[in-house]
């Protein structure tokens, strides 16, 4: 069944059933999750957790495989992550619109954690609080156990079709334009925004929805590559092989800013020539690479 | 006079199901090599092989308004020329005579697996999406090549109202298709870290479904769903089973196996639905059509048990 229009979604909030949860081993790990959750965020996270909506049927999933009680359980270590590890800082959130937006960031760090970052900015810190879909890269889906979790915690595949559903039913998207050219980057080109794909303007275009640029400040740092191993990464199938000092590229104990720019708004067709789009979505890349120049001047020190 | 619904596979599970339900309003006839169990008296049943060139006979009398052609059999046992005959020649033959002896409206079963389960697919796969059910499940090339005749005939004959239903995957009391003979299975196979979301229909939601096709001025291709999308672990754990986990890359090499020596009765490309996602969007049957599921999601899951759903409108009555 396809996604209906979030504001039906809410009147027609089926009845919840008792949550099946997983017993015994599973079972009791997902539940001394939650509570760890909870114990992080306090009283005010479980009430943000309370507004969340998403279209659930009688076995607590939404269309997408979204299982928020799942959700509140997995978000914990991240959770832990936000507050104590990177002791995020957000300015401009509120810049974040409710309903259909698609935030544009920069993406760096070797593994995706400013994509973790920025969902649990979402959760604790925007209003409303809401689960930010990322759109995960197309083999995700053939991994085990990460393609049903990311399913669960309403990371979808990001097929243009997809994207285009969750916008219509006023969802927020989280777009990285550069890809793994981004996130793999070597650390002498850090803060310096790779080629942006075309494929995020489109969808701006045809949805109309805003683009909330966004900054990401201190990942480039929390795993420096020194040296891209091209020819092993072909040969494990890797869209690359950094090489970081920490052999394993686990993220130092770096400061996280991210920053929310003004929502931009574009008028014209999606299906204008490549040239007219390459023009729209210059603009957006040339805010970002601000912000990131701003942010990165602004900051005095690295892990603090 | 022309009143007839004639029902070709009509002594399928599926086939008797839709026959019951639907010879209270209409006049139906039958096209079935198999004898029909239990066949309503008033019912005409023409047991020929649809390849039969007597079938045109059943056409030639020109008494029949509309062709619900479901005679397409899927027996992975069955060799792919057998298959072929059968399905490809089989359809194009009555196609071309429903055209030729001026049949208002020909309705066909197809299904949602000529899309075939993809790492890459969308979460909802509307109409126009291609069909890639063959690429690593050759045996069902047929099956597609079904779909894409009866697609071509839509443009062929305008004049013909064609309707070309791809149901998801169908289950039921009466049915015994691959999906609700897995979810028989007391200890059915996953994969190990993969767990799809998966559509199921109840077998009245399909009859239904077709019923409403019938109705003039529908005409088109449409996926039919029936109540909702759900984690096939949620199907197995309301049904009771004890999944058995296999890692994904034993499961294949093992399935072979079993299947080469006759051990096992499902297709080894078959564990594809058990790790990718081939499920679709519905809304234009519901907005074309009028079709809604009337079965819920938990009467829909358990009807494979053999129960049946508490409060529908049921017509199997034997």
């Amino acid at each position: 069944m396809a996604l209906r229009a979030p504001v039906e979604s809410q009147s027609t909030a089926m009845v919840r059933f008792d949550p099946e949860r997983p017993k015994g081993l599973l079972g009791r790990l997902r539940g001394a999750m939650e509570k760890w959750t909870l114990q992080q965020g306090g009283k005010d996270l479980e009430a943000r957790l309370a507004r969340l909506v998403a279209p659930q049927n009688e076995y607590g999933v939404d269309p997408f495989g979204l299982d928020l009680e799942f959700t509140k359980a997995a978000v914990a270590p991240a959770l832990w992550l936000y507050k104590n590890w990177f002791r995020v800082e957000t300015r401009g959130i509120e810049h974040v619109p409710a309903g259909r937006a698609l935030l544009i960031a920069n993406h760096s760090g070797q593994l995706p954690f400013d994509a973790l970052m920025i969902g649990i900015s979402m959760l604790v810190e925007a209003e409303p609080p809401r689960i930010c879909r990322a759109m995960v890269e197309r083999w995700a889906p053939t991994l085990p156990f990460v393609a049903p979790f990311f399913a669960r915690i309403g990371q979808v595949v990001g097929t243009p079709e997809n994207a285009r559903r969750l916008l219509a039913a006023g969802e927020t998207l989280m777009v990285f334009p550069e890809g793994t050219r981004g996130l793999n980057k070597t650390f002498e080109k850090k803060y310096q925004l790779q080629d942006f794909g075309l494929g995020f303007m489109r969808l701006a275009l045809e949805m109309q929805a805003p683009i909330v640029p966004v900054a990401v400040v201190g990942a480039e740092e929390q795993a420096p590559a020194l040296w891209d191993f091209k020819a092993a990464a072909k040969i494990l199938g890797f869209p690359s092989l950094p090489v970081t000092p920490t052999v394993f590229p686990l993220p130092l104990p770096v400061k996280y800013r991210l920053h929310f720019g003004a929502p931009m708004k574009f008028t014209g067709s999606a299906d204008d020539e490549e040239a007219e789009l390459e023009r729209k979505v210059k603009e957006v890349k040339a805010r970002v690479q601000g912000m990131l120049n701003r942010g990165v001047e602004e900051r005095k020190a690295i892990f603090f | 006079m022309r009143d007839t619904v004639l029902i070709t596979g009509i002594s399928g599970n599926l086939g008797r199901t839709l026959a019951r339900s639907l010879h209270r309003t209409e006049k139906v006839a039958g096209l079935d090599r198999r004898p029909f169990a239990g066949k309503p008296k008033d019912l005409e049943l023409h047991q020929l092989d649809i390849r039969k060139k007597k079938v045109e006979d059943v056409f030639r009398r020109g008494e029949i308004r509309a062709l619900l052609h479901m005679a397409i059999m899927h027996d992975p046992r069955l060799s792919q020329s057998e298959h072929h005959s059968f399905n490809v020649l089989g359809t194009k033959a009555v196609l071309e005579y429903a055209a030729k002896y001026g049949v208002e409206k020909v309705v066909v079963l197809s299904s949602t697996n000529v899309y075939g389960p993809r790492p890459d697919n969308d979460n909802f796969l509307t109409e126009d999406a291609p069909l890639l059910g063959s690429q690593n499940f050759p045996d069902i090339r047929d099956l597609i090549e079904v779909d894409m005749y009866a697609q071509q005939y839509i443009w062929k004959h305008p004049e013909v109202e064609t309707v070309i239903l791809r149901p998801v995957h169908i289950v039921g009391p009466h049915v015994r298709n691959a999906p609700s003979n897995y979810l028989r299975l007391k200890r059915p196979w996953v994969l190990a870290g993969f767990d799809p979301m998966v559509q199921l229909i109840h077998e009245e939601d399909v009859a239904r479904a077709m019923q409403l096709s019938l109705r003039p001025g529908a005409r088109g291709v449409y996926n039919v769903v029936g109540p909702g999308e759900v984690p096939l672990s949620t199907i197995l754990r309301e049904l009771g089973r004890q999944p058995i986990p296999v890692p994904h890359l034993l499961a294949r090499p093992l399935l072979d196996r079993l299947w080469t020596y006759r051990i096992t009765g499902f297709p080894p490309p078959e564990l594809d639905h058990l790790q990718f996602l081939c499920t679709v969007d519905g809304s234009k049957a519901e907005k074309d059509l009028g079709y809604r599921p009337s079965s819920t999601l938990r009467e829909t899951i358990r009807s494979v048990l053999g129960e049946t759903p508490a409060g529908a409108n049921l017509s199997v009555v034997t």
